[in-house]
């Protein structure tokens, strides 16, 4: 009796894999991944929206290749563990291809699982540059430009228009802000004629940063670099004004969110950051702002054109390609050119967006301004 | 290199060391008494800066003198506390006293990661900017480049608690019999101390100073977040056991060991290493005295 029972069970486990395999459930599957919750949230949440927002506009015209598009959306809270079970879970799933994740060393973890799987990954925000360059992963896009083309924005910057000639780098010691360090400490010291006083790490979330502050002072720095994300960069440029340093603060992407202004409120101004190319006159731009805030009440938030973009590039390659076959999708999206909120944008061999670029910002009264 | 970078590395540890010190304070006192390692003790400091946030940031929008706001603040921020440390004893630990010590450890784990999750969906995840409520005191002007305001509120604070908890201990009767109910529990019990009393008192002392360190720490750095109490707490903990987790004395030392470690180290060598450099000095000493700087040597009864 037991015997047949546990044969039974057995068989209707099987059966129930199967079945589950076998569904065709009419729609096509797009994943959502990337922070929706802990600190980084607010990098990862407008990302979201913009592609429920663009699976909308394309479902209300008949979705793509005749079908409805789902979106099955999972968090990672921007840490590479969870990152993989995140992936699983969207393999698990059935999508076809996958917007996001959103912090590179998060993206990075989840790849490998993706390109096992065939499944292009196509991330808005992901700026590390071995993701493409290395060629390890043929499965992954960006409409993202990587972190050196930041940081040769970056240095450029503090060569040519704020003419420095010590600087001090600071990063985070993540894959982000230190890889974003790294090139600029190469292409400082390729380019010359600037002295690089100090190149450190710090420790994320620490009591205080007073002994790197002071150090910073000590070390006659006529500005600092810094690598990393906004709530580290708050603390330091903080501590940096409190302690009579007034030298130019600049960073990257990580810092340029509104958070970093409503958190370090005075001290932020002046700060600059780099960031990608002000798109607010393009009329696709316009238009997913507009829609934003009539569905949400709100402005859009970090990378949300990008995700847009992301979002529109990856539809409109699977339409293209008239099927959702890993080889299809993949040759439509380096092929094709498409109209996004970014331009007209294609992506090269490595998976890097064409026409996505970098300008350097500054916190004026209050807000980030793009400087010419 | 020159004296006055080496004066602004030493009174930025000591600053980093008083916090350390006021969180410590907690995690020896609880040990010293139910030999229980709180681990939610973080947590009491993380909601004691969030309380006074709160209570600041209300108050700031009324015309009230800053200073007084900052000190009702201060003031709400260690009762509130000082109120989660009493319930959180009488909640999760009471009903485990005479259970494994494991299970009292996990309880508080358990208490950590509640409250943490607690307040990130009962305020928020982002980071908070904490109002800047304080003056620049003028007499401070001539040593402004190493000392600022809030570090010299800072060590002036921990230098008061330190030497009204010495009082407390050493010459009031619930200070004799929080000694006596370190020593032996059941014998304090048996010459009429209320020893539920005593823990309870231990709990609310530990809680207010750890708060009075979370509403130091928001006006000095500006900000906070639901997490700030998991690092600080690690790091008050390591300097707990590093002079003698159990000994109030040595939780402070520990304290200014670890933050002028991690000054020095910063200063003098490289942030990169700052943690490492706090567990090396831990290792060491650990290795040469096992039970800590000023700990005392638990002899294994047969």
């Amino acid at each position: 009796m037991k015997k047949i029972l546990v044969v039974l069970l057995f068989t209707s486990v099987l059966l129930a894999g199967l079945v589950s395999c076998k569904k065709d459930s009419g729609t096509i599957k797009i994943g959502v991944a990337g922070a929706h919750s802990g600190d980084l949230a607010s990098y990862g949440l407008p990302t979201v929206k913009a592609a429920e927002l663009v699976a909308e506009m394309y479902n209300a015209n008949g979705g793509v290749l005749g079908k409805q598009i789902e979106l099955v959306i999972e968090d990672d809270v921007c840490k590479p563990e969870v990152a993989t079970n995140t992936a699983a879970k969207l393999v698990g799933e059935g999508v076809v291809a996958v917007v996001g994740h959103i912090c590179s060393g998060a993206t990075k973890a989840a790849l490998g699982i993706y390109k096992d799987e065939e499944l292009i990954t196509i991330s808005p925000s992901a700026t590390n540059p071995p993701l493409t360059k290395s060629g390890d992963y043929p499965n992954f896009f960006r409409t993202i430009a990587p972190d050196d083309a930041q940081a040769q924005v970056e240095v450029d910057f503090v060569a040519d228009v704020l003419d420095l000639k010590k600087v001090a780098i600071i990063h985070d010691k993540g894959d982000y802000g230190k890889g974003f360090a790294t090139f600029c400490q190469d292409m400082l010291n390729d380019k010359g004629g600037i002295e690089i006083v100090m190149f450190e790490g710090i420790q994320v979330g620490a009591v205080d940063y007073s002994a790197i502050i002071n150090k910073l002072g000590a070390s006659g720095a006529d500005g600092v670099i810094f690598g990393g994300y906004h709530p580290e960069a708050s603390k330091l440029i903080s501590q940096m004004k409190k302690k009579k340093i007034d030298i130019p603060f600049l960073s990257e992407d990580g810092v340029k969110d509104d958070t970093f202004i409503k958190v370090a409120a005075e001290f932020a101004e002046g700060v600059y950051a780099t960031g990608p190319v002000d798109t607010t006159s393009n009329p696709m731009a316009i238009k997913a702002a507009e829609d934003h805030v009539a569905k949400y009440g709100e402005e859009p938030g970090a990378f949300f054109l990008n995700a847009y973009a992301a979002t529109v590039a990856l539809l409109n390659a699977i339409e293209k390609a008239g099927s959702t076959d890993f080889d299809d999708i993949s040759a439509a999206m380096k092929s094709e050119y498409v109209e996004t909120p970014l331009g007209k944008i294609s992506f090269d061999k490595a998976g890097d967006a064409i026409g996505v670029g970098f300008a350097v910002y500054q916190v004026q009264n209050g807000a980030f301004v793009e400087l010419k | 290199m020159n004296l006055e970078y080496f004066f602004s590395l030493f009174l930025g540890g000591m600053t980093r060391g008083s916090i350390y010190a006021l969180i410590a304070l907690g995690y020896t006192m609880v040990y010293g008494i139910i030999k229980l390692i709180n681990f939610a003790h973080g947590e009491i400091y993380m909601i004691g800066a969030f309380t006074a946030l709160i209570i600041g940031g209300a108050l700031s929008l009324t015309s009230m003198n800053p200073v007084a706001i900052f000190i009702i603040a201060a003031i709400v921020a260690i009762v509130y506390s000082a109120a989660y440390g009493y319930t959180i004893e009488k909640i999760a630990y009471k009903p485990l006293r005479n259970a494994p010590r494991l299970s009292a450890l996990i309880s508080a784990i358990g208490v950590s990661i509640f409250l943490q999750n607690y307040v990130l969906l009962s305020q928020t995840s982002d980071f908070l900017p904490f109002p800047n409520l304080l003056p620049e005191f003028g007499f401070l002007k001539p040593v402004e480049n190493f000392l600022s305001t809030t570090q010299f509120l800072i060590l002036l604070s921990t230098a008061v608690v330190m030497i009204l908890l010495t009082i407390l201990i050493k010459f009031t009767k619930m200070g004799k019999a929080m000694r006596a109910t370190a020593q032996d529990q059941q014998m304090a019990q048996l010459v009429g101390i209320n020893v539920n009393r005593v823990i309870s008192m231990t709990f609310i002392i530990g809680s207010a100073t750890a708060a009075l360190g979370g509403v130091l720490i928001t006006t000095h750095i500006g900000q906070i977040n639901f997490y700030i109490g998991f690092i600080a707490g690690i790091k008050a903990f390591v300097a707990a056991v590093l002079g003698g987790i159990g000994s109030i004395p040595g939780a402070v030392l520990g304290s200014f060991v670890l933050g002028l470690t991690e000054s020095f180290g910063t200063g003098y060598i490289s942030s990169d290493y700052e943690d490492a450099f706090a567990f090396i000095i831990l290792i060491l000493i650990l290795i040469f005295k096992p039970s800590g700087l000023l700990g005392r040597k638990e002899n294994e009864k047969v």
